[in-house]
């Protein structure tokens, strides 16, 4: 039985790690994340929201040709056709509810890709709250185009210069600013990351996903469940969302795939399964990417959003107990899977998506499998890399 | 009786507990630094374990910690840094990092590492009281170490309590909602949470520490605890001092209030 219980631990992993600074505001959310999320005023605020104004449910779509090359039925969760074009907007719309009845007026958040941050942009906007964003100066550079979309929204987009200067980094800045702001301010986390209620909550808002999945499933092909679900995971939400009905049907394989950059062994990955060891990240027991002595390692992944050393710990121990099953995919993989789904599907991934879709080729299937793939972002930001690599694999 | 004990046996008023970050500015600068503290008049000293991702920690610790690293440095050499320097001084020291590198170590072996060494106390901010209540507090009181964990303005007075009983040696009172090196002047809004805690009678001494940067501020915070704690404000002294020993005693001196003549005025 895949559970989290009170103290906020999967297995041995998960827990709430933090400095004093931060008890009041995580002991707050702690005490109050169910019981809001589970009034019916907010149930039904939140469904109407995800439903006009963010496009959901989202489109199951059976990709027939991506299925004949493969040789089983491969179904696409179409997150990517999400308002602001990736699943991040589930969570962030869940949180700015809760947030608006914790009576915070100032959001905080950290980005990698800059799909969370527009997500938090855009319900910030919404809602006519303020928003800060940290976002890693190297991030910056490489997702212009989202860095724009932030500041167009009416969000802040503060440059986070320490260490690595990517997601890790942004994290450490937005606690920093939570630790200095304990009051007004929430802190909406985008991924299934930080200490908890944090991996929970996000996972509760972004279930949405397999909810949709289970009934559409049923239309489709007569069961709800599917034999495989692929996801890309960087700390892993739209994973956990994929996931998340389905993590006690054993019957259900799950795919977790995480970018091995220039190759596993390179010494410049972020495939944390692998080359993670047990330790503590934002908060979190989980498996992360560290020297003997302790200290984080900076990882390295061409896509911005899985350029993070840790995972989940719901996935640590998804992974950990054997329940899902780890591939790891490098840069030249991703993109030339990128390329390949454009053509065969008339779909362009974002460059994390594109792992997902890469692990086609790394798993084996019965003919006639059931296979979900979710998609979790459109390639739109990614356009400038796409173009760097164009002579490479067109 | 350990170090920690003792100073608070014999000394309960504007006790001065100087943090700096192990390594830094130079690598084998720390035993000199802990001597020249230990001659200035610092009653404790609170030494930093350098950390990639010092979470609660503002930039002048972070980049201190950050060229730490760089210098080279790691646990195991800290503890042969601590113990060269315990021949020759007996002012009590007490650690400071985050959990994941005690987890690294082994925390079994970190608590013995540490008495074998000479370290009278540890802090270590990321480390839930739950998670040491459950896990580690026999460890730690069975090898004599203390333990100071925090109290901040948001804390409640039941929580406070908690870490009274569990603090072994003094608590650390964060002065204020914030990272460190949080810079100015001590706020009335600060002071009533000050003397609200004062009033509660805690069986163990405290520390206010956060944003205590000059004779001023540790003089207000002194009045109102029996000593305080100063990190950042002196890892800039060294970070710009030419001599790191002379720098360390002007900045004692300075915040006891004592006339900081020339640089040099105090040498061996």
């Amino acid at each position: 039985m895949i559970a989290i219980d009170e103290r906020g631990y999967y297995g041995e992993f998960g827990g709430a790690f933090i400095p004093e600074m931060l008890y009041a505001n995580i002991e707050e959310l702690r005490r109050l994340y169910v019981k809001v999320m589970e009034e019916p005023a907010f149930q039904s605020e939140f469904r109407q929201l995800l439903r006009d104004y963010v496009g959901r449910p989202s489109p199951l779509y059976l990709a027939e040709r991506l299925s004949e090359h493969y040789n089983a039925a491969i179904y696409l969760k179409r997150e990517d056709l999400n308002h602001t074009g990736a699943h991040k907007i589930n969570n962030t719309v869940g949180q700015i509810l809760l947030a608006k009845r914790l009576g915070k007026t100032r959001i905080i958040a950290e980005t990698g890709a800059g799909q969370h941050g527009v997500a938090t942009a855009t319900v910030c906007a919404l809602m006519g709250i303020e928003c800060i964003v940290y976002m890693g100066a190297v991030d910056i550079k490489r997702q212009a185009p989202n860095v724009s979309r932030m500041r167009m929204l009416g969000a802040e987009v503060r440059p986070a210069t320490s260490g690595s200067q990517t997601l890790k980094d942004a994290t450490n800045e937005a606690i920093r600013d939570w630790i200095n702001n304990p009051e007004d301010t929430h802190y909406i986390i985008g991924s299934v990351v930080g200490p908890h209620p944090y991996p929970d909550m996000v996972a509760r808002f972004q279930s949405v996903i397999s909810e949709e999945m289970r009934w559409q499933l049923k239309e489709h092909t007569g069961r709800e469940n599917p034999d495989a679900i692929i996801a890309c995971v960087g700390g892993g939400s739209n994973a956990a969302g994929a996931y998340y009905h389905y993590l006690n049907e054993e019957d259900v394989r799950l795919i977790a795939v995480e970018a091995a950059g220039h190759g596993i062994h390179s010494g410049e990955s972020a495939a944390t399964s692998v080359l993670g060891t047990k330790g503590i990240i934002h908060g979190s027991r989980t498996l992360l990417m560290q020297t003997e002595d302790g200290q984080i390692i900076e990882p390295y992944s061409l896509s911005a959003g899985l350029d993070y050393p840790g995972i989940g710990p719901l996935h640590a121990h998804l992974i950990a107990s054997g329940r899902a099953e780890a591939v790891s995919i490098t840069d030249d993989e991703a993109l030339a899977s990128a390329y390949f789904l454009s053509r065969k599907e008339g779909i362009i991934p974002a460059l994390e998506t594109a792992h997902a879709f890469a692990a086609l080729d790394k798993v084996s299937f019965q003919a006639d499998d059931v296979v979900v793939i979710c998609l979790s972002g459109r390639g739109d930001k990614d356009l400038d890399t796409y173009i760097r690599h164009f002579g490479r694999f067109m | 009786m350990n170090r920690l004990d003792k100073l608070f046996s014999k000394k309960t008023k504007d006790i001065l507990n100087i943090y700096f970050t192990a390594g830094h500015p130079g690598l084998n600068d720390t035993g000199r630094i802990i001597l020249a503290l230990e001659k200035a008049g610092a009653d404790l000293i609170e030494l930093g374990m350098p950390y990639s991702d010092p979470l609660a920690d503002g930039p002048a610790i972070q980049q201190s910690g950050q060229q730490a690293l760089k210098n080279g440095m790691t646990l195991p050499l800290l503890f042969e840094q601590v113990e060269a320097v315990r021949k020759k001084s007996e002012i009590p020291l007490v650690l400071m990092g985050y959990f994941n590198q005690v987890m690294q170590y082994g925390e079994q072996r970190f608590f013995d590492r540490c008495v074998e060494v000479g370290i009278d106390g540890l802090i270590l901010p990321d480390l839930p009281l739950y998670e040491y209540e459950q896990h580690f507090r026999p460890m730690v009181e069975k090898a004599g170490l203390g333990i100071s964990f925090l109290i901040t303005p948001q804390t409640p007075e039941e929580r406070i309590r908690k870490v009274d009983e569990l603090s072994r040696g003094f608590v650390y009172m964060v002065a204020s909602s914030s990272i460190t090196g949080a810079k100015g002047h001590i706020t009335d809004k600060q002071l009533a949470y000050f003397d609200r805690v004062n009033r509660m009678k805690l069986d163990n001494p405290r520390l206010i520490g956060f944003g205590i940067s000059s004779h001023e501020t540790f003089a207000t915070a002194c009045r109102y605890a029996n000593g305080a704690i100063i990190g950042s404000a002196f890892i800039r002294a060294l970070a710009e001092a030419e001599d790191v020993e002379e720098a360390t005693v002007d900045f004692v001196r300075s915040i006891r209030g004592v006339n900081v003549s020339a640089s040099g005025a105090i040498k061996k």
